[in-house]
């Protein structure tokens, strides 16, 4: 048991470290809010569940803490993005390249 | 279950059971303190409640919420096993897009757990929500495919999971 | 304390020196902004091996707090970008 948790512990410390990673060498903001949410989000789950297998007694704050970062992360991410595309920050160049051809195939 | 009652009961036990959690003891003072808590803030809350009017209580209930988690988390580490990929790679292989797609569900709820399902799964983001369009980010979109069809195919598994429960 | 602990609290701490490399010198304001979102839920990860290593409750309910915290102020900055962007586009339309 002490072993899995470690074990979940630091699986969910590598996909945290990932995220932090991806947030480094990802080419824009969108693409990063991307890598950074997932991998944090889910690395942080990891530890969780790591931690309630290392000590049991925790399980209920633990389970509370896990429900409020899966509902929560995906929703700022989205608002801040959405804040981010209002304002015009333009999406990375081949992005922005598409979204015109987009644009002009629904135009035609 | 009656249609003016259900909003308060519904913030009164999320609120209770919310309580039990955080307290983690079974002790009567605790038990009674929370209870009163609960009661007052459900008095207090429960009108303005509407997105739980997206809850869709019949048989399955229970059953449409687990299946959903189980195949949420599988989509999950799927997802997080394709970007670390992605991010371990030397030349990332990407190729990110705006695309809009269609929704079906009618809750805001359902809307926001549609969202937050797809921020969190394969290579897309929610940007944003009006009416029964969703905008989303989508990191890695395949060239010369049929778009509507690769939309499709994004949400229509979670629907179909979601309506399990939701409206 | 073992070792798998360890080596996982090396992770996470180089995870956020990197956070903080995109915090300081991200090249625009909206780098430094997720970055701190990144960073935040991180932090409250980090009160969770601090609740392990002290094996203490009560930073639980720390990290619980903070990432409550760093969810409004998120939202918040959310707000106040979109509202700003709004007013600057009403201005330069009249």
């Amino acid at each position: 048991m002490h072993l899995a948790g470690e074990i979940i512990l630091l699986i969910g410390a590598i996909f945290v470290f990932l995220g932090a990673l991806g947030l480094l060498r990802m080419p824009d903001v969108y693409n990063r809010i991307q890598v950074g949410t997932k991998a944090v989000t889910l690395g942080s789950i990891g530890i969780i569940i790591g931690v309630a297998l290392i000590n049991p007694l925790w399980w209920s704050k633990l389970l509370v803490i896990l429900g409020f970062i899966l509902l929560t992360s995906p929703v700022s991410s989205s608002a801040i993005t959405k804040a981010f595309y209002r304002s015009g920050i333009a999406p990375w160049r081949e992005t922005e390249k598409n979204k015109n051809q987009d644009e002009k195939e629904a135009s035609l | 279950m009656k249609k003016n009652s259900s909003p308060y009961l519904l913030t009164f036990f999320a609120c209770w059971l919310l309580w039990l959690l955080l307290t983690a003891s079974f002790a009567t003072d605790e038990l009674l303190s929370g209870f009163l808590i609960s009661l007052v803030i459900s008095l207090i809350t429960a009108p303005k409640m509407n997105i739980l009017n997206g809850l869709n209580f019949h048989w399955a209930f229970l059953i449409g919420l687990v299946r959903y988690l189980v195949y949420f988390f599988y989509a999950l580490i799927k997802a997080n096993l394709d970007l670390a990929k992605r991010v371990l790679s030397k030349d990332m292989k990407i190729n990110p897009r705006m695309v809009e797609i269609e929704t079906t569900m009618q809750s805001d709820l359902g809307k926001l757990f549609l969202a937050n399902s797809i921020t969190l799964t394969p290579g897309t983001l929610t940007v944003d929500v009006n009416e029964n369009r969703l905008l989303v980010h989508w990191i890695d979109c395949p060239e010369n495919t049929d778009l509507d069809a690769i939309t499709h195919t994004i949400v229509s598994k979670f629907e179909n999971y979601l309506k399990g429960f939701v409206r | 304390m073992t070792t798998l602990t360890i080596i996982a609290l090396g992770f996470i701490a180089v995870a956020a020196l990197f956070t903080l490399y995109r915090l300081l010198f991200g090249p625009s304001n909206a780098d430094r902004i997720i970055s701190a979102d990144a960073l935040s839920l991180i932090t409250a990860v980090f009160l969770l091996f601090l609740a392990l290593i002290f094996d203490s409750v009560l930073y639980l309910d720390i990290a619980l707090v903070y990432s409550i915290l760093s969810f409004v102020g998120i939202i918040a900055l959310a707000r106040v970008i979109e509202t700003k962007t709004n007013n600057s586009k009403n201005l330069g339309e009249d």
